[in-house]
């Protein structure tokens, strides 16, 4: 691995900009422009643009593309008809997450798989490994820019920008010409908000950068996007989900196909729906008036000041106004309303368990 | 990015604006701007303290940051306000947004600080 960062295709917009520029999963990538909050609100009450050109593109084909990746990912993936998409795991033989990602079905042999930016080589050097005959796979992570247009707004901007297309329904995706290049049109994203995300080859993402802020679209940073996902509870990688923990465990079995036949990892999760998992991932609140922002790491205490776990992920909700995280629990704890404490710089702040997500509109 | 030049400056991004022998300390609009959105300022507890310790934090959206005693002194007095209103640090970072106050040991060795010249050729 090289020590020297990756620039986006954006990289000089986002100077221009004045982003602050952080090194995120390798890439040199905006943490935000101006303020985190104001692209948060941009972003919930109207419409935000965020450069994801970081993430991987993995392009599976093959006559048996279908089978092949139904061993491969937990959700069904012969279920998803072509022009869709889903959100779906790719598990390691002890049911942990190697990758969450967005499966795209462009045909009824060919696939799209949008990875994260920190598990494209690990995630290919799987697939390889797992390789069968007739199966094809193109890691086209350098070639393609991408973009996540996320806010109420987002569908009638689509049309304005691309003079009079509309959006595919919810998790489709169109496979288009525009102007001569190929453009991937998802109604996907990471906020709660309607919105869309495009991807298009590298050359090509400062005319759609541009076209979005002359329609008045909010530059957004990684900041925003991780509070807005935070609020809705969707996992991030690497920190609420990881290759010791399953999805179960992270209460997102929605996104498992249990009956569909084994998978990778599948006798795991078996085992562990019929047993009961030991922890899971909840959403604790703080209920403290004024308090500090919960962070990662911060230890969490049981009402006697025992130790019971420590966040996976926290931050001030900008929407809420309160400190919003995400932590492990022991089963016993995992129980709406039970009380808990944070453990900030020496001091306990008081907060506890709430119903997933803690945003509704 | 503005720089006062009644005030002097730390390395550490704070201001210091010193009557008789009670500094008030800051953080500077430079810094605010870094860190931009401030929603938690973790106030000092009052008392004797050393030159260079973690007195207090302000917290971003992003991250924490900490303050450290310019000078040495006792912490007297702590700006209250912030605690329902942190971001007067982002809005009026010299003058309402001021953090805490120090009796120091030794004014003239507020003088050896940067002066504004310094630290905006420091910061640019």
């Amino acid at each position: 691995m090289s020590d020297i960062l990756k620039l986006s295709p954006l990289d000089q917009q986002h100077r221009e900009l004045g982003g602050r520029l952080v090194p995120f999963a390798g890439w040199e990538m905006p943490v935000m422009y101006d303020s985190i909050i104001a692209e948060h609100r941009a972003v919930r009450e109207s419409c935000g643009v965020f450069d994801i050109s970081h993430m991987g593109q993995v392009f599976v084909s093959g006559s048996n593309a279908t089978a092949w990746l139904d061993h491969l990912l937990t959700n069904e993936v012969a279920a998803l008809s072509p022009g869709n998409a889903h959100y779906t795991f790719m598990l390691n033989e002890q049911g942990g997450v190697i990758d969450d990602l967005i499966l795209y079905r462009l045909g009824d042999d060919l696939y799209l798989l949008l990875v994260n930016a920190s598990c494209i080589e690990k995630d290919v050097a799987w697939l390889e490994e797992h390789l069968e005959k007739g199966i094809t796979l193109a890691n086209e992570s350098a070639e393609w820019a991408g973009l996540a247009v996320q806010g109420p707004k987002a569908p009638e901007i689509y049309t304005a920008i691309t003079e009079g297309r509309t959006l595919p329904s919810r998790n489709g995706v169109d496979d288009l010409k525009h102007e001569g290049e190929r453009l991937l049109v998802c109604r996907t994203g990471y906020t709660g908000e309607d919105g869309f995300e495009i991807f298009c080859p590298a050359g090509q993402a400062s005319r759609w950068w541009q076209a979005l802020l002359a329609a008045d679209v909010t530059p957004c940073g990684l900041g925003a996007r991780d509070s807005l996902r935070l609020e809705m509870c969707y996992p991030l990688n690497g920190s609420d989900l990881s290759p010791c923990r399953t999805p179960l465990e992270a209460g997102l079995g929605f996104f498992v196909a249990s009956e569909k036949g084994d998978f990778i990892g599948s006798d795991v999760l078996k085992c562990q729906k019929e047993e009961g998992c030991t922890e899971r991932l909840m959403a604790i609140e703080v209920t403290e008036e004024r308090a500090a922002p919960p962070r990662p790491g911060y230890a969490i205490l049981d009402e006697e000041g025992n130790a019971l776990s420590v966040l996976t992920s926290g931050g001030l909700s900008p929407s809420l106004g309160k400190g919003i995280g995400l932590a492990y629990l022991p089963v016993a704890r995992a129980e709406v309303d039970t009380v808990v404490s944070l453990e900030v710089r020496g001091r306990k702040i008081s907060a506890k368990v709430v119903k997933k997500p803690f945003y509704r509109k | 990015m503005i720089a006062p030049v009644d005030l002097r400056y730390t390395r550490e991004h704070e201001w210091i604006r010193l009557q008789g022998d009670i500094a008030t300390i800051g953080i500077t609009d430079h810094a605010q701007e870094e860190l931009s959105d401030v929603v938690f300022v973790e106030l000092p507890d009052l008392g004797d303290i050393d030159k260079g310790s973690p007195v207090a934090v302000v917290e971003s959206v992003k991250a924490a940051s900490d303050i450290y005693a310019p000078i040495a002194g006792e912490i007297i007095e702590v700006n209250m306000d912030l605690v329902a209103d942190p971001a007067k640090v982002n809005t009026d970072p010299y003058d309402t947004g001021w953090i805490f106050k120090i009796r120091v040991n030794s004014p003239e060795q507020v003088t050896e600080l940067m002066d504004a010249a310094s630290y905006s050729g420091m910061v640019s």
